[in-house]
């Protein structure tokens, strides 16, 4: 079903709804995205707040992870590249030439769907992004793997063997281990790419519980296509649909009052 | 059908006893090797030089010379190999197609060019136009070009096999490139890089030809040490003595003690890289 | 956009410098060989050199430098030998890829790769003074070291390169081939004629292609088998010379810069223009073979 979205006013939630005390962290202004001939992002307008849940989804191909990856310049990884627009957090452009990506890196962490812990051990994982960034040595290193690894809530089940192997720890236990090592380098922004979906139900509980305890503390973006999933966790939600966003509201009421048609037709399952 | 099976089976049983023929050929001869040149081992024998005009005394000249050249050659093969690899596997975005192409080109093509080709390469520049003469040198940097195909090409499918995950997660944590190949990609291969060495290494240790072009001498009552000299090694002493010396025959032990000695390096060399790639083959499986 | 700091300049260079050693080292062979070998032409008419059929060069009233026997000597040697190696390689390889059960290959898999580390002075050695012997008992040869010596010690060093690459060939064939014709009531014998090894023909082609080049440099061992007679003949069971082994025997007797040591680079330019060659065209076999799949 393809709708005609060229009429379609933008709805900024923020401006409509009053939220108590929140900053605006990440904001897209008309950003385009191409992957050499293909138009993967189109015209990208969206503010994501502070100490939120936000979550893309959309069906497969809807270019939610590439918008995800635009934050931290995952995207400079592939050659054929181009965009166009802007991207700030805490009003900095992104993409500037004189940004340090590195930098940028640090402030914003990635989960990924696959959990991808390193081949060494569970206390060498964590403590690659702070040896990377110089954040101390030694005893400052303990500290930071165990603050890590406790608000990961994997510190419990790993304290007494952090010298084993990453690779021992089961398929949940790998992720948690991942997102500690992504809060080693003290980010203010995570993303998380599908993080539950090679994981079984109960890991995936306990990082859906985790990620609501993460964003006390940080601006946490989450990407899925399980619709449940987002309804669930989520305090904001974008609906993509062919690299465009077709709509952002709070996540009650994209599930309970969508505005678009398209919003509607995909929650109730005639699509994607 | 009973006749198709009965052809099957005395075909595969030709199949069988060729190739456990061409198997026990190999083993035959290198019994028979061992069993003239074990004897022939003592500790006098490894460690004296050789003395009465060739006729008698030891090895150690040799093996000294053997395993200097091949230290030396480690020195520059090894770094040059690894680097070169680590270019191909993780840089090749940052320049031109047709250059890599052509590099590539290249190492196939330097890994069939006859050890002889590489030998004329060593005298005409390092021996002559870089005046480095005769010398251990010489013939360690001649080595050196014979076995970087060798290990690069190993090393760089090392490099490659090293899954894509591991990059991805080192470079969205905040790391550069090269700071995501020395920390995860690099120790990730090293198996693979090191069974690519040893094999390297072990193929340089045997070979005659350019170091007969380069530096090996025939007879050294001392041998002080000093690369920018003449050397004697196990692979030339072996030639030698079996086609040079005043008289093969009575000589022909010490033939045989030189070649088990010069077979147990490399047999050993290889088995070691054959176990290291087998035992974390495994351990990923 | 590029991920790197721009301090990693330097360690990008360095590498860089890594990568392109190997075009260096190309050229540099081809460089050197032209330089020591041209100089030979200055007094050598080229037609001399490649077709006379005396080779004289330390002569001291009228040297003669024609290539012939040395070329004529490395073609025999090589092509009886992969006549001889490629029969045998191939059945080998046969048996270790479909036939011989995983125990087995676990033990004639090592034993090929310790045959192929083993130095080629060793082999030399062992054709020197085993084979030699062989050969003349049951022969009675005139001279003790020929070209079938020379032909029969090659044709063992190329036969794990054969081997190898034509095992590779035939696992590399679909299994699905396979299955498709033993359901339809084939044996396996039938299979492997009729589906297998045609469909691997071209990785054999390949490995014959190395193997063939792999003895054509190989030096050591044919200049101790030989017995290093430049004389143009068909017969194996003369002495003969081979292009290397010439080239390593009087490289140490020559004075440098004198035109027998030119003309020993124009044999090695020779020699590494034939190798080059056959490399390109398995170069270029590979590249067709890959894009066909």
């Amino acid at each position: 079903m393809i709708r005609d979205t060229r009429y379609r006013v933008p709805v900024n939630p923020f401006e409509e709804y009053e939220f108590e005390n929140t900053e605006e962290k990440i904001e897209f202004d008309d950003f385009h995205l191409w992957y050499g001939d293909n138009h993967v992002l189109k015209d990208i307008d969206l503010e994501i707040r502070e100490n939120m849940i936000t979550a893309f989804m959309g069906p497969s191909g809807c270019g939610k992870s590439s918008l995800l990856r635009a934050i931290n310049r995952m995207n400079d990884l592939i050659p054929e590249c181009r965009y166009k627009g802007e991207i700030e957090i805490d009003d900095v452009d992104i993409n500037d030439p004189e940004t340090d990506v590195y930098e940028l890196r640090k402030k914003v962490g990635m989960v990924f769907q696959k959990p991808n812990p390193f081949p060494m051990s569970i206390y060498d994982n964590v403590a690659y992004g702070p040896r990377i960034h110089s954040m101390g040595q030694r005893s400052a290193l303990d500290d930071i793997v165990e603050r890590s690894l406790s608000e990961a809530a994997l510190w419990d089940e790993v304290y007494d063997r952090l010298d084993d192997s990453a690779m021992s720890l089961s398929g949940g236990q790998q992720q948690r281990l991942c997102i500690a090592r992504a809060l080693a380098v003290e980010p203010e922004i995570i993303l998380l790419d599908e993080p539950c979906s090679a994981l079984d139900p109960i890991a995936t509980m306990k990082i859906e519980g985790l990620m609501r305890r993460l964003e006390e503390k940080y601006t946490v973006i989450l990407v899925t296509h399980n619709l449940q999933q987002a309804a669930r966790v989520s305090d904001m939600t974008a609906f993509m649909y062919l690299g465009e966003i077709i709509e952002f509201d709070r996540t009650r009421n994209i599930f309970e009052n969508p505005r678009e048609e398209l919003t509607e037709n995909y929650i109730t399952g005639k699509f994607g | 059908m009973m006749d198709k099976i009965s052809t099957e089976k005395s075909v595969f049983a030709f199949f069988k006893l060729l190739t456990w023929g061409v198997v026990s050929v190999v083993a035959v001869l290198l019994l028979f090797i061992f069993s003239k040149g074990l004897p022939v081992l003592t500790l006098d024998f490894l460690t004296s030089p050789p003395e009465n005009g060739m006729l008698g005394g030891g090895i150690s000249i040799a093996i000294l010379g053997t395993l200097m050249v091949m230290g030396l050659t480690i020195v520059f093969a090894i770094p040059l190999g690894i680097g070169s690899a680590i270019f191909l596997a993780e840089y090749t975005d940052k320049v031109d197609p047709r250059i890599i192409r052509m590099v590539r080109l290249a190492i196939n093509n330097l890994a069939g060019v006859p050890s002889i080709v590489y030998g004329l390469l060593g005298l005409g520049l390092f021996v002559l136009f870089l005046n480095l003469r005769f010398s251990v040198l010489s013939a360690s940097l001649t080595l050196s070009f014979l076995t970087l195909p060798v290990i690069i090409a190993a090393s760089e499918e090392s490099l490659r096999n090293v899954p894509g995950a591991y990059r991805e997660a080192s470079l969205a944590l905040g790391a550069t490139r090269w700071e995501t190949v020395r920390n995860v990609v690099l120790p990730s291969a090293l198996p693979g890089i090191m069974t690519a060495c040893i094999l390297g290494l072990s193929r340089a240790s045997g070979e005659t030809a350019p170091l007969l072009m380069t530096g090996a001498a025939y007879y050294l009552p001392r041998f002080s040490g000093n690369i920018f000299r003449q050397f004697m090694a196990l692979s030339t002493h072996i030639f030698f003595m079996s086609t040079q010396s005043p008289n093969p025959d009575i000589t022909r032990p010490i033939q045989y003690g030189t070649i088990v000695v010069l077979l147990i390096i490399v047999l050993t060399m290889n088995m070691t890289a054959i176990l290291v790639r087998s035992y974390y083959r495994r351990k990923h499986r | 956009m590029r991920v790197t700091r721009k301090d990693e300049r330097p360690i990008e260079g360095a590498l860089f410098f890594s990568a392109i050693l190997a075009i260096i080292i190309l050229g540099l062979i081809f460089i050197f060989l032209l330089r020591e070998a041209i100089p030979t032409f200055y007094e050598v008419p080229i037609s001399e050199f490649l077709l006379g059929r005396e080779w004289f060069p330390s002569s001291f009233k009228d040297p003669r430098f024609g290539a012939l026997p040395l070329i004529a000597g490395s073609f025999l040697v090589v092509a009886t030998s992969v006549v001889i190696a490629v029969p045998i390689g191939l059945v080998c390889a046969i048996y270790i890829a479909e036939i011989a059960d995983h125990r087995l290959k676990e033990v004639l898999k090592p034993a090929i790769e310790i045959l192929a580390g083993i130095p080629s002075v060793v082999y030399g050695f062992i054709a020197l003074v085993l084979l030699s012997e062989v050969i003349q008992n049951i022969l009675h040869t005139t001279y003790r070291l020929n070209a079938l010596n020379g032909a029969l010690i090659l044709s063992l060093m190329i036969l794990p390169t054969i081997i190898s690459i034509t095992e590779d060939a035939i696992n590399a064939v679909p299994r699905d081939y396979k299955h498709a014709s033993l359901a339809l009531g084939a044996t396996r014998w039938e299979t492997l004629r009729k589906v297998t090894l045609p469909a691997a023909r071209s990785g054999v082609t390949v490995g014959v292609m190395l193997g063939m080049g792999r003895a054509v440099g190989e030096t050591m061992a044919v200049l101790m088998a030989t017995g290093n007679s430049p004389v143009v003949t068909l017969s194996l069971l003369r002495s003969v010379e081979t292009m290397t082994a010439v080239v390593a025997i009087e490289m140490g007797e020559v004075v440098f810069g004198s035109l027998h040591y030119h003309a020993l680079f124009a044999i090695g330019l020779l020699l590494f223009v034939i190798t080059f060659t056959i490399n390109l065209v398995v170069d270029f076999a590979i590249h067709r073979q890959g894009r066909m799949r």
